[in-house]
C-alpha cells in the first residue's frame, strides 16, 4: 500500500517535472495563434477594425479583447475562415466598422496635387510615390484600398477607384443550376 | 448502364499498333462528316480585321503602329518585351483605324484592347525573308528566334508560344506530333493533312533538326483515313526513318497532351510537371505547317484552318481564314444559319466555351465554331449518387466526385490535395454523369478560386511586408529624432548650469550696479536734505535701523523705497509698474477700455468673418471715447460703440 502511494507520487513528481522542463524548453517563440489570424487578415492596414494595422487586431482576436466580424475588407469569407481556424459562430459584419466594398485603387489628380506628402506618411504600405513640392502618384500594383490617403489631402485631389475586371483577372463564375444548358447535350 | 456498353466496345477497340493505353476516356459520336463534304476553301477578304492584342499565354502585346498607319500583309503590328510571347501580324494591307477596347472572344464575355484594320483589297504583302533550306545549316537559336518573331502559338487550341515550348529544359529524344483532333466535329487538321502531308514532313525536319532529337511519333487516330493514306504517301516520297506514324483507335481525350505521351511512348508527365521532363515535346500538326509555312515561305502566322460546322450551320465546312475575320461572315461563307439553333461555341462541344454573338473575331487559338441545333429539353441536375462512372472515365485519374465535394463545399485546400489540378476539363465526367452535374463547371469554377486566392495571399503578403519595413522605418527615424533632442537637451542642461555658473557673477554684477545706483541717490539725496548721508549709504550693510535725525530717518526712507522698487522692478515689467490710477477720468477710462474690450472679444467670438484687427481697433476708439468723455466729466461710460 505505501509503497504503491510512494511509486505513484515518485511517477507523478517526475512526470511533473518533465512536462515543466518542457513547458520551458519548447516554449513557442510569438502567439502562434495570432499569427495564424494575421495570415487570414487582408492585409490593408487600413485600421477600420479600430486597431492600427493588422497585427495589432489579430493579437487583439487572439486574446480575446475584439470581434471576428471588425474587419470590412476581408468581407464574410474573412470572417468565415476566422471562425472557422477560432471555431467561433459566424457573425454578420460590424457595421460600425464600415461596409464591404469592392476593391479599389487610390488614384491622385496629378494636376491637383500640391506635393505636400501627407498621403506619403498615411500610406501605410509605401504605395505613394513623390517628394515636397513635387507631384505624387499611387503604384497602383502595392495600393491596398484602405482610403487613409484620403483624410489628409488638403485639396480632396485622391479618389478611390474600383478596380476593373479584365479577361486576365475574371474568374469562372460559380456553377448553378442555370449553368446546366452544357453544349454536351446534344452529342448523344 | 449505357456507359458500361460503350466502355466494353472500346476495350474491344484497343487496337493492334498501340502497346499502351491510358485510363478512362470516351468513344463519343464524332460528327466529323458533316464538315469534310466540303471542300476546303479560303475565306473572303472581310472589309475590317479586328485582331486582339493578347492571342497567346504570357504578356499582352503592346501595338508598334498607331491609328491612320498603313501597313502590309506580314508586318509586324504589336509585340511584348515578354520572352514568352508571340508578337502579331498584320493579316492584310490596310490602314489602322482603331486601337481600342472591344469583346473579344473569350468564356468572359469581356472586352480588351484590339487593333482594327481596315482592308484595302490589295493584300499586298511586306517583304519577307524566308529561310529555306538554309535551315539545316542554321543554329537552333536562330530558328528559334524566328519561330518567335513569326508570332507562331500553338494552334491545338491552348495558343502556348511554340518558341517557348521549343526550349526545353530537359533534352529531348521524342518529338510528337498531334494530329489526333479527338473532340467531335472538328476536322480542320485533318483537313489541313490531307492538304499539305508534303509541307509537313518538311516542318517535321526543321523542328527535329532545331531540338535536336531523333525520333518523331506522328500520332493520328483511325477515324481519319484520307489523312492517314497522305501522311503515308510522303513518308513514302521522302523517306525519313526518324519518323513513326502511329495510328491510334479513337477515343477521347486521346489528344490531350499528358493522355497522348502515355499512349504513344508509355511514359507519364508526372503531376505538375511538362512533357520534356520525360523528354517529349509535343507539336500540333497544324503548328508544324505554320512552321513550314514561316521558314519556306516567310509567312508569319497570319491566317489558320478553321472549321465551320454543327447541325445549325447550312453548308459546314473548312475555310482558310485570316486572323481577326469576323464569325458572321464565316457562317455566311457557309450559307448562313440553319432555322433552329441553339448555341454558338468555340472550340469543340466537350471543352470549347458559348460565344455571346457573332460579331466576334477568329483568333489564332480558334479552331473550330460549332452552332449546335436547339435542344428541345435542358437536363435537370439531381443530386450525386457516387455511382463512380465519372472516375471510370477521367483520363487524369482523378476521382471527379469526391472533387465536386470539395468544391461545392469551399475546401479548396483538400481539393488541391486531390490534385484539382491536374484535371484537364475535357469533359468526360459530365458526359458520362447521370445526374447531369456540370462536374467542369465546378473544376473551372474552384480552380480560378484558389488562384484568384493565392494571388490574393501573395498580395497580402507583400502588403505586409511593406506595412512592417514602413512601420520599423518610422520607429527607427523616431528613435534617431528622440535621441536627437535627448542630446540637445542634455546640451542645454550643461550649458544653463554653466550660465547659472556665470549667473552668479551676473548677480553680483547686478547687485554692485544696484549699490553704486543707490549710493549715487543718497549721494544726490543727502545734499538736499542734509548732509552726513553719504555715511549710511557708502555702508549699505550697515544699515541702522533707529534712525536719529529726521534727515537720517529721510535718508532711510529713501533707501527703503529704492530698494523696494528695485525689488519690485525685476518682478514687474517696468513699463507696467503705472501706479494706481489716480483721477476719476483715468479710472473711469480704465473701465470703459475694459468693458470695451470684452464686448470686442464678444463680437469678434459671435462674428467670427470680422478681420481680427478690427476689435482691437474698435476697443481702442472705445477707450478714447470714454477716457474722452470722462474727461468732460460725464459721470458715466457704459455705452460703448457699436
Amino acid at each position: 500500500m505505501v509503497i504503491a502511494v510512494a511509486i505513484l507520487c515518485a511517477l507523478a513528481l517526475a512526470f511533473g517535472l518533465l512536462l515543466g522542463y518542457a513547458a520551458i524548453r519548447f516554449k513557442v517563440e510569438g502567439n502562434p495563434i495570432a499569427d495564424q489570424i494575421d495570415n487570414i487578415l487582408p492585409q490593408t492596414q487600413c485600421g477600420q477594425c479600430g486597431y492600427p494595422g493588422c497585427r495589432p487586431y489579430a493579437e487583439a482576436i487572439a486574446n480575446g479583447e475584439a470581434e471576428i466580424n471588425q474587419c470590412p475588407p476581408g468581407g464574410e469569407a474573412g470572417i468565415q475562415a476566422l471562425a472557422a481556424l477560432l471555431d467561433r459562430e459566424v457573425i454578420p459584419l460590424n457595421a460600425e466598422n464600415g461596409e464591404v466594398k469592392p476593391k479599389a485603387v487610390a488614384v491622385i489628380d496629378e494636376s491637383t496635387c500640391i506635393g505636400c506628402t501627407l498621403c506619403i506618411q498615411a500610406c501605410p504600405v509605401d504605395a505613394i510615390l513623390g517628394a515636397a513640392k513635387q507631384m505624387h502618384t499611387v503604384i497602383a500594383d502595392e495600393c491596398t484600398g484602405c482610403e487613409l490617403c484620403l483624410p489628409p489631402c488638403p485639396v480632396d485631389c485622391i479618389t478611390m477607384e474600383p478596380v476593373k475586371q479584365t479577361v486576365m483577372t475574371w474568374k469562372w463564375p460559380k456553377p448553378d443550376h442555370s449553368t446546366q444548358a452544357k453544349s454536351k447535350t446534344h452529342l448523344n | 448502364m449505357n456507359f458500361f456498353r460503350r466502355r466494353k466496345s472500346l476495350n474491344t477497340q484497343i487496337a493492334h499498333d498501340t502497346a499502351w493505353s491510358f485510363h478512362g476516356g470516351l468513344v463519343l459520336p464524332d460528327h466529323k462528316a458533316l464538315s469534310k463534304q466540303h471542300p476546303l476553301k479560303k475565306a473572303a477578304l472581310p472589309p475590317q480585321l479586328v485582331i486582339p492584342l493578347q492571342q497567346q499565354a504570357g504578356g499582352v502585346n503592346t501595338p508598334l503602329v498607331e491609328v491612320g498607319d498603313t501597313v502590309l500583309k506580314g508586318q509586324k503590328i504589336a509585340d511584348s518585351k515578354n520572352p514568352v510571347g508571340a508578337p502579331i501580324h498584320a493579316p492584310s494591307s490596310g490602314k489602322i483605324v482603331a486601337i481600342d477596347e472591344r469583346t473579344i472572344p473569350h468564356p468572359s464575355g469581356l472586352p480588351a484592347a484590339c487593333i482594327t484594320l481596315a482592308t484595302d483589297g490589295k493584300d499586298t504583302w511586306a517583304d519577307r525573308a524566308p529561310i529555306g533550306n538554309r535551315y539545316s545549316e542554321l543554329p537552333a537559336e536562330t530558328l528559334r528566334q524566328a519561330i518567335r518573331e513569326g508570332g507562331i502559338v500553338g494552334l491545338g487550341g491552348a495558343a502556348f508560344p511554340t518558341a517557348t515550348k521549343l526550349t526545353p529544359t530537359h533534352p529531348i529524344d521524342t518529338l510528337i506530333i498531334n494530329a489526333i483532333e479527338c473532340e467531335p466535329y472538328i476536322t480542320c487538321d485533318d483537313i489541313l493533312t490531307q492538304h499539305f502531308a508534303n509541307e509537313i514532313i518538311r516542318g517535321i525536319d526543321i523542328l527535329l533538326r532545331l531540338l535536336g532529337a531523333p525520333h518523331c511519333i506522328i500520332g493520328i487516330e483511325d477515324n481519319k483515313p484520307d489523312a492517314i493514306t497522305s501522311l503515308q504517301h510522303a513518308l513514302k516520297a521522302k523517306p525519313d526513318d526518324r519518323i513513326k506514324l502511329t495510328v491510334v483507335p479513337t477515343r477521347y481525350p486521346s489528344g490531350s497532351e499528358k493522355q497522348l505521351i502515355k499512349l504513344l511512348t508509355g511514359r507519364e508527365v508526372p503531376s505538375g510537371g511538362l512533357p520534356a521532363n520525360v523528354g517529349v515535346v509535343c507539336q500540333n500538326i497544324g503548328t508544324v505547317y505554320a512552321i513550314h509555312q514561316l521558314v519556306m515561305q516567310g509567312n508569319p502566322l497570319i491566317s489558320r484552318l478553321v472549321t465551320i460546322t454543327g447541325e445549325g450551320v447550312r453548308n459546314p465546312a473548312n475555310l482558310e481564314v485570316l486572323i481577326g475575320t469576323p464569325i458572321h461572315q464565316l457562317i455566311e461563307a457557309c450559307g448562313g444559319y440553319q432555322e433552329n439553333t441553339g448555341q454558338l461555341i468555340m472550340g469543340g462541344p466537350m471543352m470549347g466555351f458559348t460565344l455571346e454573338h457573332d460579331q466576334l473575331p477568329i483568333v489564332k487559338a480558334s479552331n473550330c465554331i460549332l452552332v449546335t441545333p436547339k435542344t428541345p429539353e435542358i437536363k435537370q441536375e439531381i443530386p450525386c449518387i457516387r455511382c463512380g462512372a465519372c472516375e471510370a472515365v477521367c483520363p487524369a485519374q482523378l476521382q471527379p466526385q469526391q472533387l465536386l465535394w470539395y468544391s461545392r463545399s469551399g475546401e479548396h485546400e483538400k481539393a488541391k490535395k486531390h490534385n484539382l489540378f491536374d484535371c484537364i476539363e475535357c469533359g468526360c465526367c459530365d458526359y458520362v454523369c447521370p445526374s447531369h452535374i456540370p462536374l467542369v463547371q465546378h473544376y473551372r469554377y474552384t480552380k480560378s478560386e484558389i488562384k484568384t486566392r493565392e494571388q490574393e495571399m501573395a498580395a497580402a503578403e507583400i502588403a505586409k511586408q511593406r506595412f512592417e519595413s514602413k512601420t520599423k522605418r518610422e520607429e527607427a527615424l523616431a528613435q534617431e529624432k528622440e535621441d536627437r533632442l535627448a542630446k540637445k537637451r542634455q546640451q542645454l542642461e550643461k550649458k544653463t548650469k554653466e550660465q547659472h555658473t556665470d549667473g552668479g557673477t551676473k548677480q553680483d554684477a547686478i547687485q554692485a550696479a544696484l549699490a553704486r545706483v543707490k549710493k549715487k541717490k543718497d549721494a544726490q539725496d543727502a545734499p538736499k536734505v542734509t548732509e552726513p548721508a553719504s555715511e549710511p549709504a557708502t555702508n549699505p550693510t550697515d544699515d541702522t535701523p533707529t534712525p536719529q535725525t529726521a534727515a537720517e530717518r529721510a535718508a532711510a526712507a529713501a533707501k527703503r523705497r529704492a530698494e523696494k522698487k528695485a525689488q519690485q522692478s525685476p518682478a514687474t515689467n517696468p513699463t507696467d509698474d503705472a501706479p494706481a490710477p489716480k483721477t476719476a477720468a483715468e479710472r473711469a477710462a480704465a473701465a470703459a477700455k475694459r468693458r470695451a474690450e470684452k464686448k470686442a472679444q464678444q463680437s469678434a467670438s459671435t462674428n467670427p468673418t470680422d478681420d481680427a484687427l478690427a476689435p482691437k481697433t474698435a476697443a481702442e476708439r472705445a477707450a478714447a471715447a470714454a477716457k474722452r468723455r470722462a474727461e468732460k466729466r460725464q459721470s458715466s461710460a457704459h455705452r460703448g460703440p457699436s
